[in-house]
């Protein structure tokens, strides 16, 4: 999990690879993800942006985990409670089938 | 604690509701608020929206934004209890705003401040011209390394 966050510190143990560090050697190239929120700045996550909050929500309507979309941690518990809020307003679904 | 709380209470109408009834709406809402010697900043309309899940048989409501400024959290009270039990209100929320938006506030500060200390330090004018260039990247380093962007 850890492999794809720490761009910088590849050089030194990337070459091992062990174990649960996946799909890196089969040729499985990843970008390295960098928090949506952070690149754009955005400081306040607005529970009524519906477009704002539409890309962390997959077909399900379940909450994109932080290992997926790259949130940092801090702007993830903001997209959190901003989807919680959304959802109570029917911006968005709870889920969807 | 004498500071002003700033709320935001967004609310669910039934689509059947004529215009009249929701500007009754927000005039009774607007009585409840000057009741408790608070202020209504901004109203703001969006008109019918398609929901996201059925709630109560209706597949679309209107939806309707207040900002609402108070120095005492009695006005959300009253306000909850009243809309909850109007019956052409079929969802509403009030959250308390004014912590949040202070400390958006508070980020985007620091971060001017970051920006035009570094490009001092650099010898360039501390706010970027209007037309300039990000080619030095000097705007965030957070992104170092990165190829792509998006």
């Amino acid at each position: 999990m850890s492999e794809e966050r720490g761009g910088r510190g590849r050089g030194k143990g990337g070459d091992k690879d062990k174990g649960k560090d996946g799909p890196r050697r089969g040729g499985f190239f990843r970008r390295r993800r960098v928090c949506k929120f952070c690149a754009e700045k955005v400081d306040y996550i607005n529970y009524k942006d519906v477009r704002l909050l539409a890309p962390f929500l997959p077909e399900r309507g379940k909450i994109q985990p932080r290992r997926i979309s790259g949130t940092c941690a801090m702007h993830q518990r903001k997209l959190q409670t901003a989807i919680k809020r959304a959802r109570q307003l029917a911006l968005v679904p709870y889920v969807t089938d | 604690m004498s500071t002003t709380r700033q709320y935001e209470l967004v609310y669910l109408i039934t689509p059947e509701a004529s215009e009249q009834e929701v500007a009754d709406l927000h005039t009774q809402i607007e009585q409840i608020v000057q009741r408790f010697h608070s202020t209504l900043d901004k109203t703001e309309n969006w008109g019918r929206r398609k929901l996201a899940y059925e709630i109560g048989h209706h597949r679309e409501a209107i939806y309707v934004v207040e900002t609402i400024s108070s120095t005492s959290g009695d006005v959300v009270k009253e306000i909850d209890r009243r809309l909850r039990v109007i019956d052409q209100v079929i969802r509403h929320l009030v959250v308390r705003v004014d912590e949040e938006i202070q400390v958006a506030e508070r980020r985007r500060d620091a971060r001017k401040a970051n920006q035009a200390r570094r490009r001092v330090a650099r010898g360039l004018p501390p706010e970027p011209a209007p037309g300039e260039q990000r080619g030095d990247q000097d705007m965030d380093d957070d992104r170092e390394g990165m190829e792509v962007q998006r």
